[in-house]
This record gives structure tokens, sequence and C-alpha cells, in this order.
């Protein structure tokens, strides 16, 4: 399962092995005992080949978001290894995970709430710099803040404003070339254009592809629209209730959905075309998703999977390779428990 | 079909210190019984400015109506005195909100607020509202409702609010219904089962309905007709066809650009609309639109362009656009 999803040959920039992050709830004000786990990612495997741009999708809660702090080691797991380019984060001291931390940046959903407001745009952008001390003196440091401006299509003269007189696409911006500052190989986007209106989601976007393409940066791209993800994605994962349950190429995974998740998925992201619409077969899931707390036995999906059977409540399945490159965690994709098996 | 709304001219203003924002600018629509309305813009167009306006919901002061009709039934409620139009709000029109999370009431249980409209506009005494209740949660998917009446707001997810929402919505079996972004804090699925719910329920009832949203998506599968708004004006009016498929408006075409398609084979770069939406305080001189629009000439910042006809039931407000589809093949 480790090799899950590893692609053709490409060289592996990051390996996820069996992932888990359970955060503990106590209950007691002074003498705090642990209660119960929130299983928010439950043993995710994948890898992300150079240069390659993962999508990760799912509802709120599923875990994406986890992962990809995990990854970053915002969070330290509770237990699953993460190779980055060779070396396993879980076990790096503070120091050196803050030297890799050069080679991986994140960019966050909100661009209100992740750039200080008492910081200007071109220390906000600067910061890093100084922090991993990547510029001899304080010309070639504001020579390089007015780069990384023009990088992301910002005017340089912008340097000295706050974030507050910015727009949420121009903040987003800052916040991607805050990113880009420490010429990473590997960044995590984590919702980036989530908060957006539609005309600005699509600069974003557009931004975010041609600097990969200029940088041959490697992009893991979380977010929960569908579309967004299959558009920017070469691999789409889909999450859900801190298991990953099905990962393919972004063509196979709408051309041949196989997990009943994944199918309701799609069904329910609406096409912005009526007679495409009119056509199109709905999946309407009931229910809503369970709590991480306390998640189903079983096929975590099984409370809300139109083709359960008793068998789905006995084990979690395992990502299985069905195809190539086509991995899927379900018992029932090919005629399992249907008559004649 | 019969007129059930009318909107003609509607204007509302904010009188703030920095000075007057014109959030809804002269707009004007119709809505047929029975019928479902898509209104589409991104944030700061107007769009739920406008729905507040209709339901006079619009904080006064800063906010204020200065001009339009709104004829709801043959009666312009903009008109009516406040007693009058309590009889009309939550009873003939309804509204659902955006935010399921906020607007409910945390110290009501869920029972009390849907109970209050039902004595209030129906006249009901407490046992029928309580078994009205216990009904419209049914109707709209809540198992055990008789019990859950007894909950509060934060012992339900977010669909689920949305859902009682809707119950409330419902409750007076209103004629029309306008729903703010019904869908935007929930996840897909969620807003799948949301959205079909309301559709069916408005098909039984023979309820008309106004969904306005930015997602493109969601008015493509829902509405008949559409309603574009930009910079608190209507610039783009029609069928879901017409506006889909053969758009007269070039800020339509850019959103249109804009969205990745889930359906889509090859993976085309998006076409992004340059630049930034203006400040409603301080617009552009002729098109509000102009500054970022692809195919604007002198014409376009000097003179604003009005609706016109274009089609049958299909407006636009360009001045170019009987030559539209040809600059936008052109243009690629």
């Amino acid at each position: 399962m480790a090799e899950a999803a590893s692609k053709d040959g490409g060289e592996a920039l990051l390996e996820v092995r069996n992932l888990k992050m359970h955060f503990p709830v106590t209950s007691g004000i002074i003498f705090q005992r642990k209660i119960a786990d929130i299983k928010a990612v439950d043993g995710v495997s994948f890898t992300i080949k150079k240069g390659e741009t993962l999508g990760l999708v799912g509802e709120s809660g599923c875990g994406k978001t986890t992962t990809g702090r995990c990854i970053l080691q915002l969070y330290k797991p509770t237990s699953g290894d993460i190779i980055f380019d060779g070396q396993e984060l879980t076990s790096l001291s503070g120091s050196a995970m803050r030297a890799m931390r050069r080679q991986m940046q994140v960019i966050f959903q909100d661009p209100y709430g992740s750039l200080n407001p008492r910081m200007t745009c071109g220390d906000i952008v600067g910061e890093p710099l100084t922090v991993h001390k990547l510029t001899a003196n304080k010309g070639e440091h504001r020579d390089r803040v007015t780069e990384l401006l023009q990088v992301v299509g910002l005017n340089p003269y912008m340097a000295d404003r706050y974030p507050h007189e910015f727009s949420g696409g121009q903040r987003q911006r800052i916040g991607i070339a805050r990113a880009l500052a420490v010429n990473p190989s590997f960044i995590v986007c984590d919702e980036p254009v989530s908060a957006l209106d539609v005309s600005i989601q699509a600069q974003v976007i557009n931004l975010l592809e041609e600097l990969q393409d200029q940088f041959g940066l490697t992009y893991l791209f979380i977010a929960h629209d569908l579309s967004v993800v299959r558009h920017i994605s070469d691999r789409v994962a889909v999450m859900y209730l801190g298991h990953i349950v099905e990962v393919a190429d972004r063509i196979e995974l709408y051309d041949n959905p196989l997990h009943p998740y994944t199918k309701a998925l799609l069904s329910a992201v609406p096409i912005p075309d009526p007679v495409v619409e009119a056509k199109r077969e709905r999946i309407i899931l009931t229910g809503d998703v369970p709590s991480p707390m306390n998640p189903p036995e079983g096929c975590v999906f099984h409370t809300r999977c139109p083709i359960m059977i008793e068998d789905c409540k006995l084990w979690m399945p395992e990502l299985r390779e069905v195809s190539t490159d086509h991995w899927v965690a379900c018992i029932r994709v090919d005629g399992y428990g249907e008559p004649g098996f | 079909m019969a007129r059930l709304l009318e909107v003609k001219d509607l204007t509302t203003h904010f009188f703030t210190q920095d000075g007057v924002v014109k959030a809804v600018d002269g707009i004007s629509y119709h809505v047929d019984e029975g019928e479902v309305l898509g209104i589409v813009g991104e944030s700061g167009c107007g769009k739920s400015v406008s729905a507040l306006s209709i339901m006079r919901l619009v904080a006064s002061p800063p906010g204020r109506t200065i001009r339009g009709e709104v004829i709801f039934d043959g009666e312009d409620i903009l008109k009516l005195d406040d007693s009058e139009m309590r009889r009309i709000r939550g009873n003939r029109i309804a509204m659902v909100f955006q935010e399921p999370m906020t607007s409910l009431n945390p110290v009501l249980t869920i029972g009390r607020q849907l109970t209050e409209t039902l004595e209030l506009h129906q006249g009901m005494n407490k046992t029928q509202a309580r078994d009205r209740a216990a009904e419209l949660l049914r109707l709209v998917g809540i198992s055990d409702s008789e019990r859950r009446l007894k909950d509060y707001p934060h012992q339900f997810s977010g669909g689920m609010r949305q859902r009682v929402m809707i119950a409330m919505a419902l409750s007076c079996n209103p004629r029309l219904i306008i729903a703010d972004e019904p869908t935007t804090a929930l996840d897909v699925t969620i807003q799948a089962q949301i959205l079909e719910l309301m559709q069916e329920l408005a098909r039984e009832f023979g309820t008309a309905m106004v969904i306005i949203t930015h997602n493109l998506g969601v008015v493509a599968r829902y509405a008949s007709r559409v309603v574009v708004m930009y910079a608190g004006k209507i610039i783009e009016t029609g069928s879901a066809q017409d506006i889909y498929h053969n758009s007269k408006h070039p800020y339509t075409l850019g959103l249109l650009g804009s969205v990745p398609r889930l359906d889509a084979v090859e993976r085309e770069k998006l076409e992004a609309i340059e630049g930034l939406p203006p400040d409603l305080i301080d617009l552009p001189p002729g098109c509000s639109f102009a500054p970022r629009c692809r195919f604007a000439y002198e014409r376009c910042s000097q003179e604003t362009p009005v609706l016109e006809r274009v089609g049958d039931g299909h407006e636009s407000a360009c001045w170019r656009s009987s030559e539209l589809t040809e600059l936008a093949r052109a243009a690629g």
C-alpha cells in the first residue's frame, strides 16, 4: 500500500506511509483525562512525484488539512512515516526540521487570517529570507522582495502597504510570494482559492500553474471543490473520514470512478451548463458525515453507502490497485457480494 | 404564467461616511408563478441587498431604498406600512438565509422558532402549531421530529439547520421563497441534498423561488431563467440556455470562462477576468465593467449601457452585444 499511486517510474519527492493523526479529547479541569480520540487521519498513504500535482479532495472534517499539516510537521503525527526527498521527517530534530522547511512551504486558505496585519507586505514576503539568512545585505534583500512581488503579479511599490489595503486575491498573492521566497521544491496549497470570488479564483489558479512550470514546483493541492482540484491536479486522491478511498489520474477519476463515495461526490458537483445538467444522473447521499470521534465500525462510508452489504460493516478495506494507477478502497468494486460472484 | 413579483427600477444606496455606496442601482426583473429564477454575481455585486430590499430588511440607517417599486401579487409592497409588511414577510414571501449557523436563535428551541411564525401568521394555537411544526420537520427529512423540536440549534449539524430554515420558510405556504446563498456554507453532498429538497418541495407546493448564488453550476442545474449582476446593476438576463450558451455580455462570458468545469476533457488555461471589481462608492464612468473588459472601446468608458433586447426574453447591457459573439470567437 505504501507505493499506492506512485506513477510510472517517476522519482518520488514525497512518500507518506500509513499516516495517523489522532487528537486526544480530554475531560476535567485540573486532572485532564483522555476520554476519546478524534481520528482525524487514520492510515493514509500516498506518493507524490517530482513536478507533479496531487489533489486531495474531500468534505469538511475528512482530514485533508490535517494530512497537509502533518506533512509539514506542524502537527506531530501519532504514527506513520513521511519521507521527503529520501529523509524521514518524523524523527528530525527541531533545527533540522527548520532547515527542511526551506524545501517545503505552505499557502493557507484564509487570506485574511494568514497575514500579520501589523507587518507590511514587503516585511511579510521578506521574513523567510531573514529567518533562513538567504540574503547578504539590505540591498539584496530589497531586490529579492521586489523580484518576488513581480513574480506573483504585484507591483513592487505595494511593498510598503499593509494587508488590509489589499483585496482577497492580492493577499493570496502575498501568501504565494512568501511561500516562494525560500525557493522551495514542494508547496502544500491548503484551499488556496476557496475564499475567493470566481473571477479572482481563476487568476490565482492560473498563477499557481505558471509558477509550477517556471520553478518546477511539486504541489499537494488540498480543496473541497472537485472541479478546481481536477483542473489543477495530475492525480486526485479522494478522502472520507480520515481515509483515502480512491486515487486515480484526473481523467480516469472522472471517466471511471469506482468508489461509491467518489461517484456521489462527482454527481453532486453541478456543472455550469444547463444542457449537460439536465441529462446528468444524480446520486444523492443521505445523512451527514459521522463524527471522527466515533467513526463507524468497518468501512467508514457504509452508513451512507448506497451499495452497502453486511460485509462492509466488518472491516475497513485497504486501497488496492484495480487497474494501472487506479487505487480504490471498496470491497464491492469488482462485484463482490453480488449473486454469482 | 402569471406575474408573481415584479421589481421595477429598485435602487438601494448606503449613506456612509466615506460616501454613497450604490449597492443596488436601478434593477428590474420579474418572477412568474411557480418558476425558479437564479440571480448570479460575485461578492459585492448587490445580489443580497436586492433581496433584502424586497423584504424591506435593509438596515436603515445607513441603507435606504430610494427609488423603485416591488409589485407582489398586484400591490407595491414598498408602499405598505410596517404592520402590513409583517403580514407578507415570512407568510407570503419567505426567505432562506446563507448562514444556517447564525440565522437561527441559539437560545430558543427549534420548536419554538417554528411555532412562532405559525401562531403569528396562521393564528394556530399551541398544540396545532406544534403538530404542524413536527410535520414540517418530517417534510424536510428530519427523523424523530417530535423529539427534535425540543432541541436547540447547536444540536443540529449545518445541513440539518439549513433544513430547519427551509421548514421555517415553508411553514406558512408562501407563494415565493427567496433563498440567499442557501448552500454556500455546506459541503457539496449536503448542498445537493438541500437543493434537491427545495426543488422538490417548490414543485409540490407550486412555490416560486429566487435562488441567489455565486455558483454558476447551481444556477445551471436548478434555474430556468437567470439574472446576472455586476456592481449593483443587472448586466444580462435571459433563459438559462441563452446565458450559458449564447451570452451577449463580456462579464457573463468571463465568468463562464473562469470556472473550471468538472467535465472538461482537456486541461485548458482558465480565462480569468483581469483586475478587480470596482469600488461601489466610486464607480468608473460609463460601463462599470469597462476597465476589466477585453472588448471595451471608447464609448464604454463614456456612456453607461442599458439593458437592451438581444433575443426572445434575453437582454444585455453592453454596447457591443450584437458583435460580441464574433469578437469572442476572434479573441479565441
